[in-house]
Order: C-alpha cells, then structure tokens, then sequence
C-alpha cells in the first residue's frame, strides 16, 4: 500500500533532488573545470570570461610539455618506489601489531595498547621528530619518507577490530594442529579480514600517495622528490620555469596556467581511476574505525 | 627483637605467596618463553613508536635548553623556561593563540552542521541508486591530495581566477583572494567544507541506518507527519553520535594541522593565517630557532592533551564512549 504523499512533502521532495544535483555540481564541477582548461589553448583560456564548459581549441600541448618534464617522470617514479616499499612495511608491521593486540593471553597486551594509544594524544612536535629523523641519518634519504610513517595508529586498530571478530575456536584448533602465530597469522587472520585488509591497504595507499610535508623538510636531492612535492613547486611555487624554455613573458605567463592544470589531471588521475572501484571499501573503514578501539 | 612466633609466620607468608606471587620480571620471561613468535612481532612495533614517537617527545626537553647541534641534546645549556617566556611575552603569542582558535572554530561552527544536514538530505532521498552516487561523488575530494586541491584554490581565487570572476558579478573587485588577508579564513573554511562534507557524513549516515524502523511505523500509525518523524525520532537517534564527534572535535579546538596553512598562506596573510603549528614549522626548520619553536610546539601539544583528555572523560560520562 502507497500512502500518497502531501503537497509540501512533494516539494520537499523536488527541492531535496535538486539540492543534491547542485552537490553533484559543485563538487564535480572544479576538476572537470581543471581537465577543460588543460586541454585548452593558452592564450585563448587567459581571454575567456566566465564558466567553461568544454576546452577551448582543444589540444594535448600543455599535456605534451608536462609528460616531457624530467621532473614530473623522476617524481612519479619516485612515488612509486616509496609507494612498493611503505605498502609492504605498512601491511607487515600493522599485523603484526595488530595480531600482538588481539592476542588474549599474553601479558604486555596491556601495557602495549597504552603505549601506542598514547602516542595519538600526545607527540613531542614537529623540531624534536625532525631532529630524531635527521640525527639517525635519514636526511636526504627515501628512508626518511618511509620508515616514519610505517604505522599509522588508526589503521592498526581497525586491523585488531577485525581480528578480534575472528572466533576463537578456529584460532584453538589450528593450534591443536600444530600451527605457530605466523601460520595462524598469515594462514587465518589475514584471509578471514580480507576485506579489513583491503581498507587498511587502501588507507596507507592514499596517505603514501598524497603525502609531501616529510619529504619537503627531509629531502634535497631533486631527483628524489615524490610526486607531490614535484606538484607543488609547481602549482604553489608558481615555478613552471622549469617547464618552459625561450617562451616570452606574456606567453609564458598563459602556458603555465595550462600546463598547471594538466599536471593537476596527470597527478589525480590515478586516484580518479580506481576510486570508483574502491569506493565501498574506504566507506567500511571508517565504519570499522567507529568502533571503539 | 622479633620473638619466634613472628619469625615463624613471616616465612610462612612469604613461602605461601612466592609461588603465586612471583615478581613481575620472573613472570615475563615466561611469557616471552611461552609466546615467544608474538613477542618477536611486538619488537617491531614497539621499536616503531620508540623511535619515531617516544624518542621526540624526550627530544622535546629542548624546549628547555639553548639547544645547539654540535653539543646534541644532553649537552645543550640548560635555560629553564626562558625559551616559553619568551614565546608569551612575544607579540606572536596572542596573534597566534587567536588565529588558530578563530580559524578552528570557524571550521567548527560551519563545518560542523553540514554533514549532519546532508546525512539527513541524503536520508530522505527515495532512488537508493541516485543516493548511492550522489554519495560516491561527495566522497571523492577527500582522496585528492592537499596540493592538488590547494594549487587549485590558487588557481581559482587567483585575479583572473573562475572563482574571481563569478564573484565579480555581484560587485567584487578582482584581486588575488589569497593575498588578501580578510578573506583567508573564509577560504580554509569552506574549501574545507567542500572537500570533507561527504565523508563526515557517512558516521551520521551508518547511526542513521541503525535506527529502528519500527519506531517511523509506530509513528506513522499514530498519525505523525514528516517533520514530526524527524524532529522526534531521526534527530534524537543521531544526538549520541552528534554529540561523541563534537566532544572530540572541542577536544582537538587547538590541534589545527599546519599542511594547508603553509600551502595557501604568504607574508600578506601571516597576519590571520599565522597559526601556532605554521609558526613552529617556520621559526624551527626555516630560520633554525630549534629551542624556541620546540618550546612553542610542546606549548600547544599540552594544551592539545590537556583538552583531549578533558572531552575524553566528559564522552565518558555522557555516553559511556570514549576512544580508549
């Protein structure tokens, strides 16, 4: 039975739809005013007044100028590298902590969860933990991107959720079978929380990808410099100079404008791609992590 | 002098309870013998936080000396709280202090309600697959990086900027609104908004989805309207939820991250953008006052701990939640 709905009601109705298109609007509308203004011409996009709503005399040539920039290649690389690396420590490290935690029996459970816990409340600041960082030789070294953030306490203690949500049963007859820890860790937890693991994979994946403030303070070497830190010399410090060679000033000035959108669309592409995919995956996580740790 | 008897009962009590009652050390290396594979995975983790969290925080008594790197941190001059005096009786002190309080609780004051208010939109949506996407839209900025989305703030409120140029419509004068130090914090503020809005709300969606659906057909049944269903059953099943994250939200008040600050702000703007985590990054590893920004950075990591175990303990009381 349809009970049919009020006048008011109906206006909610057509208000609320139209409310959540301009949501879909607004939230859509900067990045594909980002991929238009990339394939525009230069010139022609400094003269254009108002919204865009398809490019301008579209061409690949900002496109063409940012994948020939070294910089762009050796950051993109870079980010791959320090991502491989991260992932397998983040992966390995946060199970073991998390599988140390879920651990009924043992008596620093404890002591343990404290010890970590309080590191989410409390951090000694940004000068001492550069110093520390610097003082074990890690400046200028893709070391010093990757082994600070190896864990992430939020990510550890989704882990352990869901490994507490394993029944112990199956733990306790593994072991009348003769399985150690690294079995019933790599042979039951970690198979059974796939899904959990998904998301802390996905987590750790997304921080890697976008992060840039460590290895802005730690790393000199330009050759080493992550994606990120690649995009914002050149969307921030305004310095395209590196892309544009003999252009004159007024030229120079309306390509960098599109070749800062084009290496916007080149760097987000990746995340664009796959979040769509994965998108119910990153949901569940926070769900997970709602649950008190 | 003890007389027998005494003597008697001491070692009786001591004989009966060391079996129980073994030292904690003693017990420890059992369990490490017993369960010797998980204690060599804690090693790792345990060696992580050391190092990169526990060691910093005793890095910080170098708030307390004259800190120079040829004489490392044991040697370094003792001074005290100079190096905190000197921060409060500076002029950046009260600049600072404002600057952030105003800019985290302009980001809690708007930033706050909205997705509260699309959680309950999107509630009423009857297509789930219209629902469904426009929440996979509302998501996706929250995965694009901060440099991506701070080069196209600039970008957009740049002078011939689309932003400028809407505005200029209704009378705005174009200018670079980064440069521009009024506008600064309305900026943070709503590019915030519009990048978290539909990831804070998927919390409030799930406490949404956990009400009972009996309470909306025993309402209907005694004739409730729409708007009598939300105001009497959906708003008080989200309270509890609403109220756990604004506890922790006052909790961080003064815990604002330095990373967008330092991508959007200039010297035009130091004046209301400054605050006090931008400033630690600047005085400490751009103009190397290591002593006093540290000082300047443990100041705010207290008053941070101080606040968050204060909400902590109010979540506590209320609603029985806290995150330990």
């Amino acid at each position: 039975m349809k009970i049919k709905e009020s006048v008011p009601q109906k206006i909610f109705h057509k208000c609320n739809v139209c409310f959540m298109v301009l949501m879909i609007v607004v939230t859509l509308y900067p990045f594909m005013y980002v991929l238009f203004a990339s394939l525009s011409n230069a010139t022609l996009l400094m003269a254009h007044q108002g919204p865009l709503w398809f490019p301008i005399a579209p061409n690949l040539e900002a496109y063409e100028a940012v994948l020939k920039n070294k910089m762009i290649f050796s950051g993109y690389r870079n980010t791959v590298i320090i991502l491989a690396v991260s992932l397998m420590l983040n992966i390995l490290l946060t199970s073991f902590g998390a599988y140390v935690l879920s651990r009924r029996e043992i008596m620093i459970k404890k002591p343990l969860i404290i010890y970590i816990v309080f590191t989410m409340f409390f951090s000694g600041g940004l000068i001492p933990f550069y110093y520390v960082v610097t003082s074990l030789g890690m400046y200028d070294t893709l070391a010093a991107v990757i082994l600070p953030s190896a864990i992430n306490t939020f990510n550890l203690i989704i882990l352990r959720t869901g490994f507490e949500g394993i029944p112990v049963s199956l733990e306790e007859s593994a072991k009348l079978d003769g399985a150690g820890d690294l079995t019933i860790l790599f042979k039951i937890m970690m198979p059974l929380t796939l899904p959990t693991i998904a998301v802390v994979i996905l987590y750790y994946a997304v921080a890697t990808w976008n992060a840039w403030f460590h290895a802005m303070i730690f790393i000199r070497t330009r050759s080493l410099y992550p994606l990120q830190l690649v995009l914002r010399e050149i969307l921030i410090g305004c310095d395209t100079s590196i892309m544009e060679n003999g252009a004159d000033l007024g030229e120079a000035q309306a390509v960098s404008e599109t070749i800062q959108y084009a290496v916007i669309m080149v760097a987000t592409m990746p995340v664009l791609m796959i979040y769509p995919f994965l998108q119910k995956y990153f949901v569940k996580g926070v769900l997970v992590g709602a649950v008190k740790g | 002098m003890p007389n027998k008897g005494e003597v008697e009962l001491k070692a009786l009590v001591q004989s009966s309870s060391l079996p129980i009652k073994k030292s904690c050390l003693v017990r420890l290396k059992e369990d490490i013998k017993k369960f010797k594979i998980v204690y060599m995975m804690a090693l790792p983790v345990i060696l992580y936080y050391l190092v990169f969290h526990y060691a910093p925080m005793y890095g910080a008594v170098i708030a307390f000396k004259n800190f120079n790197l040829a004489d490392g941190i044991w040697g370094s001059e003792w001074v005290g709280l100079q190096n905190f005096m000197e921060f409060f009786n500076s002029r950046y002190f009260t600049r600072l202090l404002f600057n952030t309080l105003n800019i985290s609780l302009n980001t809690l004051v708007w930033g706050f309600p909205a997705p509260i208010i699309l959680a309950l939109l999107l509630n009423e949506l009857k297509g789930k697959v219209f629902s469904k996407t426009v929440q996979t839209i509302t998501y996706l900025p929250h995965f694009i990086s901060l440099v991506v989305i701070c080069g196209m703030i600039q970008d957009f409120t740049s002078e011939k900027g689309i932003i400028v140029q809407l505005l200029s419509v209704f009378g705005f004068r174009p200018q670079n609104m980064l440069n521009n130090k009024n506008l600064f914090v309305p900026i943070y503020v709503i590019s915030n908004i519009w990048q978290e809005v539909g990831w804070s709300s998927i919390v409030y969606l799930a406490a949404l989805a956990g009400i009972e659906p009996e309470l909306y057909e025993a309402a209907k049944i005694d004739g409730a309207g729409k708007l009598r269903q939300t105001l009497s059953i959906t708003l008080p099943g989200l309270i509890p939820t609403i109220m756990v994250m604004l506890i922790l939200r006052v909790g961080s008040l003064l815990n604002v991250g330095y990373e967008k600050i330092i991508l959007l702000y200039n010297e035009l703007t130091y004046e209301t953008a400054d605050i006090i985590s931008s400033f630690t990054y600047r005085r400490g590893l751009q103009e190397f006052a290591w002593s006093y920004s540290a000082a300047v950075g443990l100041f705010n990591a207290v008053i941070n701990f101080i606040l968050l175990i204060l909400a902590n303990t109010i979540s506590k009381k209320m609603n029985h939640t806290s995150l330990w």
